[in-house]
């Protein structure tokens, strides 16, 4: 696909984004993957005045990161866990990069919401709630939190595209779970939203 | 908050069993058995008719019921109307039997059927002198499943009242009757004695409902005699105030008001069986200044208020849609009609009409939760914000009301019909989704016009497959179509010549109701038939619509795009082989079919190669109805909507080149086919979108959510969004269910524990487990929006 043919489909929401103060959120997969290939689109975006969100955990190289700062409106970045060790032990990378380019990305222009999915038994701890409060706090620019219950429609499909069938088996929060944490996270004063 | 009363009376209406009550017919045909008939003109006959009901029907007044009134005998039971079409004991034997929607048709009614009823009618009725009076073309068009016809089993009634009843008694309407008889000037006006004889109906019709209220005066009066309890005793005795004063004189405060429109509701849905049920229409509009009164004199306070209307709120659930003749044991009915309430838009003067009743009446909506009344917001760019999210809240709990239609494009449309600003701005949407001037105008819908089977006879060069009869025209061998242009211009010419079959038919059903069937208590109602001397149904009101309604939008616009794609832009497909596979159902052809079904641009997904043919066939079908004249002094007009018969058109055409198989319904209102839509709702809207709403009198557009989407004050917000950016696109209207599939399908197998699952069908909602399996199965394969 070329920038012209995702352009097509971008403009054809203009009326939305405006109603709405929206705008279009690049996602994935991971944005950041193909970085040139966004920074276009978002060069694109930015000429015909329609904002522009990237969705991304994050991972990527700190050059990439600079890059892309200066070129988006706002950044969805994940915090899946505080741990390097259970960061690593889950998803496969480290979280010092990601922790670090979303320091990074919180002291450029852009404006940053942070996103946890709630995984009962993985992150939904009270340790790990508050480490991430603490360290989303010292960021001081950021605002807003945003908790995701976790969904486990996609372990099947999962299953089926890794071959693995001992992956995590979670449970979908309750509401209980997920109003505490958003009161944790309340209580360290951001303004949180459930289901973001 | 629903008392104790409020919640009695509620539940009752809820559980009593819809019967049907040989009254009307019994005291219509004593009457018509009489010598009036031959003694009078037809309008003071009718009128007569009408008084003897007025002064004969049972009075019912329920236990704890602040507004009284019932069409029936009693809550549900059901009137009948054999002079318009005559149940046979078939009919009743079904209507008892049949699992879905059965209307109780005891012992005692079928024998005042099979000796009274049956014998005086039969040959008499409107139905049977309105299919003597057509032609071979509309019966073959009619039994192909081409069209649908309402005058056959109901009157054109489709009007809704304005606010002249809250400023003027019968009394008052009485003076103005006789203003214009004085007029009449019988040396040049060729029409003074069919005038004069309509305003002495009207005269006649004005005493008749006084008098009723009057008969519920006096019932109350016994009541109260009677009442031990000091607080019901008040209440009847003032009930029995309420009913002496209106509808003779004009409502002096918000009870009256109310009462006042019952009384009117039950005159008109007495004296014939109008389509789409008359309603108030802008209810906030009308009760605001009563309200208001009400509350700084101190004689009123909300809650009173709010009690009033959730009593009002079950007269209308008590009233099921009369039921249908020539039913047959498949089919499915609805109790559903077809009431309106409109609240919100604009007042007269342009200004932002929600209000503090407005408001009152969304909490009623939600806290009643009955399908009876159906409500809408009329939303201006006027209104704010909080108005629709109020009304969003209701909607996101999943009972599919309040519908939601754009007010500054209605105001556009009923301009454009020749309204004045004025009458356009007090107009609304009535019905499902149909617009009109408000008090001053009828706008009948005439049938349902299918667009797909169109597309059908062209394949097959004028006949109709299923019966291998001609309907259509002959233009040409389809396998002769060397440009989809060609197909197209013979699609236009198979169109044109149907609906003119339909609309010669609708020109002499329309001059059989006013020759036989005038409307004088209506005409009361709707300006100017008193100022003109004419009957509702002859041309009294200021504004005279027809709209033949279009369905199956969706089916044909991806049918005629696969042709467009595959046969003659990409030539991957002959059109040999493309009706081979039709006439085969598909079998043996699957790998095509998935071609046509998955591999073809679709209405409602922005795709401009699909939404192009969609613009092509609105513009079609605009061409051949829009503007002509019917006999009133009118126009037809095109409006778009199904209410559920596109499963009865789908069941009649075979498989179609988008893929569709042989018998499935049709897509249903301007929505897409189920299940084509893939690019999310916004996607649907522009879409949607791409036809001129303002040039119709009415589009429907039904939207699947599934309610997570819509959780939390973001999802609120959203939904908000998402209307307000539909109608800066100039849609006309929206409405949403919000509902998962798995719901539905746990309900369609265990209807027993989903009693109270609500769904929108098309303009109205319904109770789920009440729905023909075929329209369950539709509602379920519609696209359920996940994100937006």
């Amino acid at each position: 696909m070329a920038v012209a043919e995702v352009m097509a489909e971008v403009r054809k929401d203009v009326i939305f984004y405006d109603q709405s103060r929206g705008g279009a959120t690049f996602s994935g997969g991971e944005p950041l993957m193909q970085p040139e290939f966004l920074l276009a689109l978002l060069e694109a975006c930015r000429a015909e005045d329609i904002r522009t969100a990237v969705d991304t955990t994050c991972y990527a190289a700190p050059q990439v990161i600079q890059r892309v700062a200066q070129a988006a409106d706002l950044f969805l970045c994940d915090i899946k866990h505080m741990n390097p060790g259970r960061h690593q032990e889950y998803t496969g990378v480290d979280n010092n990069r990601i922790l670090d380019n979303i320091a990074y990305l919180a002291r450029a222009d852009g404006q940053v919401i942070i996103r946890v999915p709630i995984i009962p038994g993985f992150n939904d701890d009270r340790a790990n709630i508050e480490g991430t409060a603490r360290f989303v706090q010292a960021l001081k620019t950021v605002r807003r939190i945003d908790i995701l219950p976790y969904n486990p429609g996609g372990l099947e499909k999962a299953i089926r595209l890794t071959g693995k069938v001992d992956l995590m088996q979670a449970q979908a929060p309750g509401d209980d779970t997920m109003n505490e944490i958003a009161d944790v996270f309340r209580g360290h004063g951001f303004e949180v939203k459930i289901g973001g | 908050m629903m008392n104790e009363r409020v919640a009695k009376l509620r539940r009752q209406s809820v559980e009593a069993k819809p019967s049907i009550s040989s009254e009307r017919a019994e005291l219509m045909t004593a009457f018509y058995q009489g010598d009036a008939p031959l003694r009078e003109s037809v309008p003071v006959c009718r009128a007569m008719a009408f008084k003897h009901l007025m002064e004969h029907k049972t009075i019912c007044i329920n236990d704890g019921e602040m507004i009284v009134g019932e069409k029936g005998t009693a809550p549900k039971a059901t009137p009948t109307y054999p002079e318009l079409c005559c149940h046979s004991m078939n009919d009743l034997e079904i209507l008892n039997d049949r699992e879905k929607t059965p209307f109780a048709a005891g012992d005692e009614v079928r024998r005042v059927y099979q000796e009274k009823i049956i014998p005086f009618w039969s040959g008499k009725t409107m139905r049977e002198k309105i299919f003597r009076a057509m032609d071979e073309a509309w019966l073959n068009a009619y039994e192909a499943g081409m069209f649908t016809e309402f005058m056959e089993q109901r009157s054109p009634g489709h009007t809704v009242l304005d606010n002249k009843i809250y400023r003027k008694g019968m009394l008052d309407f009485k003076q103005d009757i006789q203003q214009s008889l004085d007029r009449l000037d019988f040396l040049n006006d060729s029409q003074a004695l069919a005038k004069q004889e309509e305003l002495k109906a009207m005269l006649i019709c004005a005493d008749a409902i006084i008098r009723f209220a009057e008969r519920h005066a006096q019932k109350a009066t016994e009541l109260a005699e009677r009442e031990s309890n000091p607080q019901r005793k008040a209440e009847l005795e003032r009930i029995a105030e309420v009913c002496s004063h209106i509808p003779a004189h004009a409502p002096r405060d918000f009870w009256e008001a109310l009462q006042y429109y019952w009384f009117v509701h039950l005159g008109v849905t007495t004296e014939m069986n109008p389509w789409d049920a008359f309603c108030p229409g802008r209810l906030d509009q009308h009760l605001y200044s009563f309200y208001k009164q009400g509350v700084e004199a101190g004689t009123l306070t909300r809650g009173q208020a709010q009690e009033l209307l959730q009593c009002f709120w079950v007269k209308f659930n008590n009233q099921p849609a009369p039921p249908k003749v020539g039913v047959t044991a498949a089919e499915s009915g609805t109790y559903t009609d077809f009431a309106q309430i409109n609240n919100g838009g604009l007042k007269e003067d342009g200004a932002d009409g929600v209000n503090e009743v407005t408001y009152l009446i969304l909490d009623v909506i939600e806290e009643m939760r009955l399908v009876q009344p159906s409500s809408s917001i009329q939303v201006s760019k006027k209104n704010p914000d909080r108005f629709i999210k109020r009304a969003a809240r209701i909607i996101r709990t999943g009972f599919g009301q309040p519908s939601i239609f754009n007010t500054d494009l209605i105001v556009q449309e009923l301009i454009r019909m020749g309204k004045s600003v004025a009458d356009a701005r007090n107009g609304g949407s009535s019905g499902c989704v149909e617009v009109g001037a408000f008090g001053k105008e009828a706008y009948i819908l005439t049938g349902y016009f299918n667009l797909p089977k169109v597309l059908e006879l062209t394949l097959n060069n004028g006949v109709d497959p299923r019966t291998g009869k001609r309907i259509g025209l002959e233009t040409g061998d389809p396998e002769q179509f060397g440009s989809f242009e060609q197909l197209f211009e013979a699609y236009r010419r198979q169109l044109n010549h149907l609906i003119d079959v339909k609309m010669r038919g609708n020109n002499i059903i329309e001059r059989l109701y006013a020759t036989y069937m005038p409307a004088p208590f209506l005409s009361i109602l709707i300006d100017d038939c008193i100022a003109r001397g004419q009957d509702y149904h002859d041309g009294g009101p200021r504004y005279n619509t027809n709209y033949i309604q279009g369905v199956g939008l969706g089916t044909i616009t991806d049918a005629l795009t696969a042709i467009k794609h595959h046969v003659f832009d990409r030539k991957t497909l002959s059109m040999r082989e493309l009706l081979a596979a039709l006439r085969a159902n598909f079998e043996g052809h699957e790998p095509l079919r998935q071609t046509l079904w998955q591999r073809t641009p679709k209405y409602g997904n922005d795709d401009d190669y699909a939404d192009d043919v969609m613009r092509a066939v609105f513009e079609a079908y605009f061409q051949a109805v829009d503007g002509r004249p019917n006999t009133k002094g009118g126009r037809y007009r095109i409006n778009l909507l199904p209410t559920t018969v596109h499963v009865y058109f789908g069941s009649v055409i075979g498989a179609t080149p988008d893929g569709r198989k042989a018998g499935l319904p049709l897509s249903e209102g301007i929505s897409p086919v189920q299940g084509a839509d893939r690019q999310g709702p916004t996607a649907v809207l522009k879409s949607a979108s791409k036809m001129d709403h303002g040039r119709t009198g009415g589009t429907l557009l039904n939207m699947k959510f599934n309610p997570q989407v819509l959780k939390g004050e973001d999802g609120l917000d959203n939904l908000k969004d998402l209307i307000r950016s539909y109608f800066r696109l100039d849609g006309h209207h929206i409405q949403f269910n919000v509902v998962d599939a798995e719901t539905l399908r746990k309900a369609q197998a265990r209807p027993e524990e989903y009693q109270n699952l609500i769904v929108r069908v098309a303009g109205y909602s319904d109770y789920f487990v009440d729905l023909g399996k075929d329209l369950q199965n539709e509602i379920i394969a519609r696209t359920e929006q996940k994100a937006f």
